[in-house]
């Protein structure tokens, strides 16, 4: 805590803590109502521009390729006059969608598994969690480059790869929340009123854990949008015709090197912008579901 | 009748909090247990309602000896003891209005016929009205809560009561009502009460017979190579 200047004779002391505390949260609202803005923006932008505009994304034109941004085209063209804003809004549409199924995939997995280990605790949660530990030994991506190109490439072995590589860490958050709430009484009550070992898991256990369970799910949408776009970059994610925000970048990477920068810039940025609103998001949410951090917010 | 027959009782391996302690409850009876914070009495009485496992000892329920604890143990027997805990906040789950915590263990037996009424009953009976038994943990006082929290325990009518230090939180009126509500039930059903606490007064006048941990057959010694007990720690 620091002090303030002293304030203007006659005016009211400012309480230090209260006045740095406010400050505090409205920089945090801010933040807050930026990220949401951004994500709606997203959101939207995937939802609504493919049916309203009725433009084909694939149309070439190949006396305009490479066209620096304009007004006719406010994201340029790529190398055989695709129109790049609109190929961006389609690889975004298709990263959100496997950063999405792969991220409530992953959380439903993890959820299960470290709910199941927490719950059963002794040898079983022994087992269990060795098996974890023996799939997080591995490189994530390499065992999710392995699980890709056993497939045709296309969407669904994309988000079977990133689910099956992501929900270890969901898993283990669930086990550590489920053994904590394990211990209160009140599933001792649980167990000497009658209940199941499967009702205490289901009606007392899994919903303490849910928040954390929905937050992991929320930071691992852009981590799973990241990895789709690295899969497809090394080019064993979509197949090169299917607009994602990976295989755009790869596929203009040659151009970079002849002073094109936009056919890389603007999808690097649709990466990076839905990442950084919806991180923001998730890091609001965490400070509300701890207690910690709540009582600050409080301040 | 309840038989506790040398019982050795711990959260960490080779560091029992109990040791070898032995202790029988007639049916009926109500025992009071004292002793001072952290001896043992807690682990003893989750013992004698089958919620922790003991290393070693027997406990012996009408006359047929108890091989499992917990999950494991049959629901019947489990279902024998209402247990009331110290603290009513850790003891009810935060997200159940109180009519649902008190229901819960006639839903999770399946006992669903009546189920309203015997809430209702239950509920004027330990004295909540009907419009706290709406509200969740967070909008009632500690008193109103160990109130709903005594009512689960008595809502299967088991046939015992373990009540662990389950006034120590509270006032002295609320203390005395649910002492009545307990001595009530006790009259009613016969069921047997082991109350584990340490306020000799309130034992004495509350119990048949107060025993001091001191004077059990043979008493835990957590403390005696100097270190505190542990931390408790969920049984398996």
């Amino acid at each position: 805590m620091t002090c303030d200047a002293p304030t203007p004779a006659g005016g009211p002391a400012p309480a230090v803590w209260r006045s740095r505390g406010t400050g505090r949260r409205s920089t945090r609202t801010l933040r807050v109502r930026v990220c949401a803005a951004l994500a709606a923006a997203t959101v939207l932008a995937v939802l609504l521009v493919p049916p309203l505009v009725q433009l084909d994304q694939q149309a070439v034109d190949l006396a305009a390729k490479l066209l620096p941004p304009s007004w006719e085209h406010p994201f340029g063209t790529d190398d055989v006059g695709r129109d790049l804003l609109l190929r961006c809004v389609y690889g975004l549409r298709v990263s959100l969608l496997v950063g999405v199924a792969a991220a409530l995939t992953a959380t439903v997995v993890g959820t299960a598994v470290g709910a199941a280990a927490g719950a059963l605790g002794g040898w079983a949660d022994r087992a269990i969690m060795r098996v974890v530990d023996t799939v997080s030994s591995v490189p994530h991506l390499l065992l999710g480059i392995f699980i890709v190109a056993m497939f045709r490439p296309g969407v669904w072995p994309v988000v079977v790869s990133v689910a099956l590589t992501h929900w270890l860490s969901t898993a283990r958050i669930v086990r550590a929340e489920v053994m904590s709430l394990r211990a209160r009484p009140y599933i001792d009550a649980a167990v000497s009123g009658g209940a199941s070992r499967w009702r205490v898991t289901v009606r007392h256990l899994l919903p303490g854990v849910l928040p954390q369970a929905g937050l992991a799910a929320v930071l691992m949408v852009p981590h799973a949008m990241w990895h789709e776009s690295a899969l497809s970059f090394l080019g064993l994610g979509l197949p090169a015709h299917t607009a994602s925000l990976g295989t755009l970048i790869q596929t203009a990477r040659g151009s970079l090197l002849a002073g094109q920068w936009w056919p890389t810039l603007f999808p690097g940025l649709f990466i990076i912008v839905p990442t950084l609103a919806i991180a923001g998001l998730a890091g609001a949410w965490r400070e509300r579901i701890n207690p910690r951090r709540r009582s600050e917010l409080m301040l | 009748m309840l038989e506790l027959r040398a019982i050795t009782a711990g959260y960490v391996k080779n560091a029992p909090v109990v040791r070898n302690v032995s202790l029988t409850i007639a049916p009926g009876e109500a025992v009071g247990l004292l002793g001072p914070s952290g001896c043992g009495k807690s682990t003893l009485a989750r013992v004698a309602a089958l919620l922790h496992r003991p290393d070693s000892g027997t406990l012996v329920l009408d006359g047929r000896p108890v091989r499992r604890w917990r999950h494991r143990a049959p629901r019947e027997l489990r279902t024998a003891f209402g247990v009331v805990f110290q603290q009513p906040r850790l003891s009810a789950d935060p997200r159940l209005a109180l009519r649902d915590l008190v229901a819960e263990p006639l839903r999770a037996t399946g006992r669903r016929e009546g189920l309203a009424e015997r809430v209702a009953e239950l509920a004027s009976a330990v004295g909540l009205t009907p419009d706290l038994l709406g509200r969740r943990p967070h909008e009632v006082s500690d008193g109103q809560l160990q109130r709903a929290c005594l009512a689960r325990a008595l809502v299967l009518r088991p046939r015992w009561l373990v009540c662990d230090e389950m006034t120590a939180m509270l006032d002295a009126s609320t203390t005395a009502a649910l002492v009545a509500v307990v001595e009530e039930y006790r009259a009613a059903t016969g069921a047997g009460l082991l109350a584990v606490g340490h306020d000799r007064t309130l034992l004495d006048r509350w119990c048949d017979r107060t025993v001091h941990w001191e004077t059990l057959p043979a008493r835990a010694r957590p403390a005696e190579d100097g270190q505190p007990a542990p931390e408790r720690v969920p049984a398996g």
